[in-house]
């Protein structure tokens, strides 16, 4: 319990200070940069390699790499939404969400794990 | 437009939509955990670059340009839907730097773990604003070409 009461602080503690930052730069597009900050990595991958040592915290930012990928895929599909069909913000990164799993698990399915 | 840094925008923003980024940050983190827990870490490590906050960070984008327009009496509606997809793009961006973020720990992290978390940071900066400034500097470009015709 104490472990997830740890990640959950952490985790927004990080996350908070990556959306304040990103409040206050302009332009848009570059503040949107710090959406894709590695918040929650940050938080997770520390509390991986006090827990469970090195070689785990490196397999999980392996398969990281797949979920960053996926996060592009579901960048441009919220674009897609947005502006083409002009939904608005929360149900185009609500529907975009299916994306980002489809292009994740897809991804791990092809290429598998860290060896 | 350079880059900016204004402190005056984060009075535009309520405590409560500070406390929505908080909540959604600390829930991602602690389902990123449960799901490495459950599912394994392959299947964990995936659910580091979930999307957490960003229906919330582009739902205010766009409320924020919404309000603004309409204090000015016009509809702020589209506005604020090119504000968020432009928050999108941005993201688009940076995900490559998170990418090289990973990237980088992974190749780092069974030498020195607070080298590995220092150096991948450095990477993702470097890489997110790398790609934006190229991003912006071919679209100079593509639009000076379609002017000149």
């Amino acid at each position: 319990m104490t472990e997830y009461l740890v990640r959950f602080i952490a985790g927004g503690v990080v996350v908070s200070a990556f959306a304040i930052f990103g409040d206050m730069l302009k332009p848009k597009s570059f503040a949107g940069l710090l959406g894709a900050a590695p918040s929650v990595a940050l938080a997770t991958l520390g509390i991986a390699v006090a827990q469970h040592g090195a070689q785990y915290a490196a397999a999980a930012s392996w398969t990281m790499i797949y979920g960053a990928a996926a996060l592009a895929c579901y960048s441009l599909a919220v674009c897609h939404l947005l502006m083409r069909f002009r939904f608005t913000a929360l149900p185009a990164t609500i529907i975009a969400f299916v994306v980002w799993l489809v292009v994740a698990f897809a991804l791990l399915a092809g290429f598998g794990g860290a060896a | 437009m350079p880059v900016q840094l204004s402190l005056s925008a984060l009075k535009q923003t309520h405590w409560y939509e500070y406390g929505v980024r908080f909540l959604l940050g600390g829930t991602a983190t602690v389902f990123a955990g449960i799901v490495s827990a459950q599912c394994g870490v392959a299947v964990g490590g995936l659910f580091l670059a979930l999307p957490a906050i960003f229906c919330a960070s582009a739902t205010l984008i766009e409320s924020h340009e919404r309000r603004a327009k309409e204090k000015a009496g016009l509809s702020g509606r589209r506005r604020g839907q090119q504000a968020a997809a432009l928050d999108a793009a941005g993201a688009g961006l940076g995900s490559i730097g998170l990418a090289a973020f990973a990237a980088t720990f992974y190749a780092l992290v069974a030498t020195s773990v607070i080298g590995a978390f220092a150096v991948a940071i450095l990477v993702w900066a470097t890489v997110s604003v790398s790609a934006w400034w190229l991003r912006r500097k071919l679209r100079a470009t593509s639009h000076r070409t379609h002017t000149e015709r």
